[in-house]
């Protein structure tokens, strides 16, 4: 291990993993804007930035590390760099190529590599450089991984069927269709009843958050406040409860809908939903209600108001913030249910979003459509989400032993 | 005067205070419970009853007998109303049959048959038993009164009063037949071993996985700086966003024929021919495990993150001082404390991916050695349309998953303090 701590060894096996990456993220950056070919070649990467460890060290200075980045540019310019450009390419394109990665190749990794000398590294600048390197990694490896799925179903959603099969690597706009880009939405909601969907599922959310809070409510303060036999009992079921996985207990709900007739009805959904959300809303709540004081509930009722009163007047006021964020946790679990769904609804006027977007999964329907489809029951969530960040992480972690 | 002692002990039991509150508190949970054991416990117990009944898809409704009815030899001497009676199930007879059927205005019934009697216009015709498959027919001479149009009376035989046939039939459901076929099936399945090895595969590594993958990325986080909070917001997405548009977003993105990432590799020259990521053994286990981390690595990172903010950084300025590296004030100061919302973390989400359904149905709907033991029940239940095995399935997850219950309430509630 030791003979790993020498800047001369540390230096180009950090350039070395960073020119991989840095590599391939170039080329697939470009070929998913452009459309065009081009080509991270392994070895080279590896033997380019093992180079890029001396004019990036801190010897070097600024000016090395320009130097350096100008023979990147001129390789790649010239077909010999880490990503080799196809021949069809721009030279223009191939530039910025060039550019791209000679940014990203040399400034990290001279700040990967500011402590580390040129000989033996203390232990210290040596696990620095190394975390500098990790955390740089981390960042475009964690960012291109969460990122490209949403990215390809928004772009391919804009795309035409002919643009699809003619270059599945073109997700650049063109700009110059105007309006039509967004025809699979406008046939979406014309031809196949996706804003009556939406609608379902924002109701369907809706009341089941009202209802789910209607009997949470109440249920988290008996067991967070009032004292009872058989209250450890239940605390520890709830947690169980929602345990049980909804596919064993979809099979008989299934059945018995079947045979009452609220199969392929809203009713019988909005009926199922909150149940399946109860159990999470009153473990979270009773979490939060156990964290306010309880003198000034006693207050209250010294002041004769009686327990019901007190839970309206004083303790949600109190937890308006908890009672936001359980909702807005409900409000997802609802939107974004799918099996209760598709088990259950069959006629196309009842469908609820991700029902619909189902419905969307098959061979005779072009893949732009469904991946409309699956923006639509994206979009709402993700604003709700954006907007709202600091009550939903909290929903998240009260909340998230649900999955 | 009676001499009032004081108790050398507190009181004990219950006064009528603590009973008052007992009473409020369950009155406020009533709602809770009722509604939690009817969608809940009622179906885990029915569960376990369906899994010892010889029951398909098609045996969920009880067979009815069917009637049909129409004029014969209109306008002539012969001139009746034909019924006919069917049992449709092949195996199970309909007892108690009863027809029933109004005759419209200006019919005149003639000789009934045996089994018929007329009250009215309303005419009741007591059957019996219908053996399974049978057939019977029952004719009824009848006379038109004069000034009635002949085509409108038999439209309004045939179609405006309808024949009525009802009928006891055994339930399958509610019988006393029960078998233990469903678990003999699933058990000597020889697919069951793949299944099991699916299960434990995705669990274990998909749990293990998103744990690894969440605790990087909440040490990425860590720190100030400009643009966290919009990458921890990204990072959320994975988990926020509905299973079914990120599920469909990766069938597309991998598909062999048209994906955009097959087309990469292709062209990057990291694969001769596109791969077939969702259809290949043992390719497809390890793409939905890949899934499952990639969709849930959020949620162990909220955690984690959460857990290593509020860890005290006094801590870590005094392991400064004496000479710690960054390593080792990870391994000796970080990883300890963090021990315990890992281990928790571990046992919720080895239960939850154990559950998991939607995400393996969606990407590939069980197939090329992804059916876990969720996905299972469904294949079982729906595509084989056999409940009575699906249902067995069921019970096998509920039997495991209550092992791991009380494993984990043993552990959490002393974590949690519950």
């Amino acid at each position: 291990m030791s003979f790993l701590r020498h800047g001369y060894v540390t230096g180009p096996l950090i350039g070395a993993l960073w020119m991989v990456i840095t590599g391939f993220t170039v080329a697939v950056v470009l070929s998913f804007s452009t459309g065009e070919p081009f080509r991270p070649v392994f070895w080279a990467c590896l033997v380019w930035g093992a180079l890029m460890w001396v004019p990036a060290s801190r010897r070097a200075g600024p000016i090395g590390a320009l130097i350096g980045g100008l023979v990147l540019l001129a390789a790649t310019l010239l077909g010999v760099g880490p990503v080799v450009v196809g021949a069809e390419v721009s030279g223009l394109t191939a530039a910025i190529t060039g550019l791209a990665l000679a940014l990203a190749t040399m400034v990290p990794l001279r700040h990967m590599l500011t402590e580390l000398p040129l000989g033996a590294a203390t232990r210290h600048a040596f696990e620095h450089a190394v975390i500098r390197f990790l955390t740089g990694a981390g960042y475009v490896i964690f960012t291109a991984l969460v990122a490209i799925p949403f990215y390809v179903m928004v772009m391919t959603s804009l795309k035409n069927q002919q643009q699809l099969v003619q270059n599945p690597l073109d997700f650049s706009i063109d700009l110059t269709r105007g309006w039509d880009l967004l025809s699979s939405y406008v046939e979406l909601f014309a031809d196949f009843g996706f804003g009556g969907y939406l609608w379902t599922s924002f109701y369907v959310s809706v009341l089941t958050v009202l209802i789910t809070l209607l009997f949470s409510v109440p249920g988290a303060y008996a067991v967070a406040r009032l004292r009872f036999t058989g209250r450890t009992v239940f605390s520890r079921s709830i947690l169980l409860i929602y345990m049980v996985p909804m596919i064993v207990l979809a099979l008989p709900i299934y059945i018995a809908f079947s045979m009452t007739g609220l199969r392929n009805t809203i009713t019988g959904i909005v009926l199922i939903y909150p149940v399946t959300t109860i159990p999470v809303a009153l473990y979270m709540l009773q979490g939060y209600f156990r964290g306010l004081p309880a003198e000034v509930e006693e207050a209250g009722l010294m002041d004769g108001l009686t327990r019901l009163r007190v839970i309206w007047k004083i303790t949600l006021p109190l937890s308006l913030p908890a009672l936001a964020s359980v909702s807005l946790y409900v409000f997802m679990i609802a939107w974004n249910e799918f099996l209760l769904a598709f088990m259950l609804l069959d006629d196309p006027s009842k469908f609820t979003l991700t029902r619909g977007v189902a419905m969307l999964n098959s061979s005779e329907i072009p893949r732009q459509h469904l991946m409309a489809g699956a923006v639509i029951a994206t979009v709402p969530i993700m604003a709700l989400f954006l907007g709202l960040e600091k009550f939903m992480t909290k929903g998240l972690t009260a909340g998230a032993v649900k999955g | 005067m009676t001499d009032i002692t004081p108790s050398k002990t507190p009181p004990r039991g219950h006064g009528p205070l603590a009973r008052r509150e007992a009473r409020l508190a369950w009155g406020l949970l009533l709602p809770t419970i009722l509604s939690v054991s009817l969608v809940v416990v009622l179906p885990l117990l029915s569960i376990f009853w369906i899994s010892f009944k010889p029951i398909g898809l098609a045996d969920l409704r009880p067979p009815v007998p069917v009637a049909r009815e129409d004029l014969r030899d209109a306008g002539e001497a012969s001139q009746h109303v034909r019924y006919r009676l069917q049992n449709r199930s092949q195996d199970k007879p309909i007892t108690d049959v009863v027809l029933t059927d109004t005759l419209p205005e200006g019919v005149t019934a003639g000789t009934l048959p045996e089994q018929c009697a007329l009250d009215g216009a309303a005419l009741t015709c007591i059957i019996g038993t219908l053996d399974p498959k049978a057939r019977l027919t029952l004719e009824l001479p009848v006379t038109f009164a004069a000034g009635f149009d002949a085509e409108a009376l038999e439209d309004a035989i045939e179609d405006e009063t309808e024949a009525l046939a009802t009928g006891k039939a055994d339930n399958i459901l509610t019988n006393a037949e029960f078998t233990f076929e469903n678990f003999a099936r699933i058990f000597d399945d020889d697919e069951f071993l793949a299944v099991l090895w699916a299960t434990v595969f995705y669990t274990v590594v998909g749990t293990v996985g998103a744990l690894v993958v969440g605790l990087f990325a909440a040490l990425l986080l860590n720190k100030e700086f400009k643009g966290q909070g919009l990458l921890r917001g990204l990072y959320l997405f994975p988990y926020v966003a509905p299973v079914i548009a990120v599920s469909f977003t990766w069938v597309i993105l991998l598909d062999p024929f048209s994906g955009s990432v097959n087309a990469l590799l292709v062209q990057m020259g990291l694969a001769d021919a596109p791969i077939n990521f969702f259809g290949e053994r043992p390719l497809a286990l390890i793409m939905v495990t890949v899934f499952e981390i990639w969709r849930y690595f959020p949620l162990s990172f909220l955690f984690i993150l959460a857990r290593m903010q509020s860890i005290d950084t006094d801590m870590y300025e005094a392991a400064d001082m004496d000479g710690a590296s960054p390593f080792q004030q990870f391994w000796y100061l970080s990883v300890p404390q963090l021990l315990g919302i890992l281990s928790v973390l571990f046992l919720l989400r080895f239960i939850w991916t154990f559950n998991k359904f939607d995400d393996i149905f969606l990407l590939t709907g069980g197939n090329a050695g992804t059916r876990t033991l969720t996905v299972n029940v469904y294949e079982q239940a729906f595509a084989v349309s056999n409940i009575g095995a699906g249902a067995a399935v069921a019970v096998v997850v509920f039997c495991v998953l209550l092992v791991f219950s009380i494993f984990f309430l043993k552990y959490v509630s002393r974590e949690e303090g519950l």
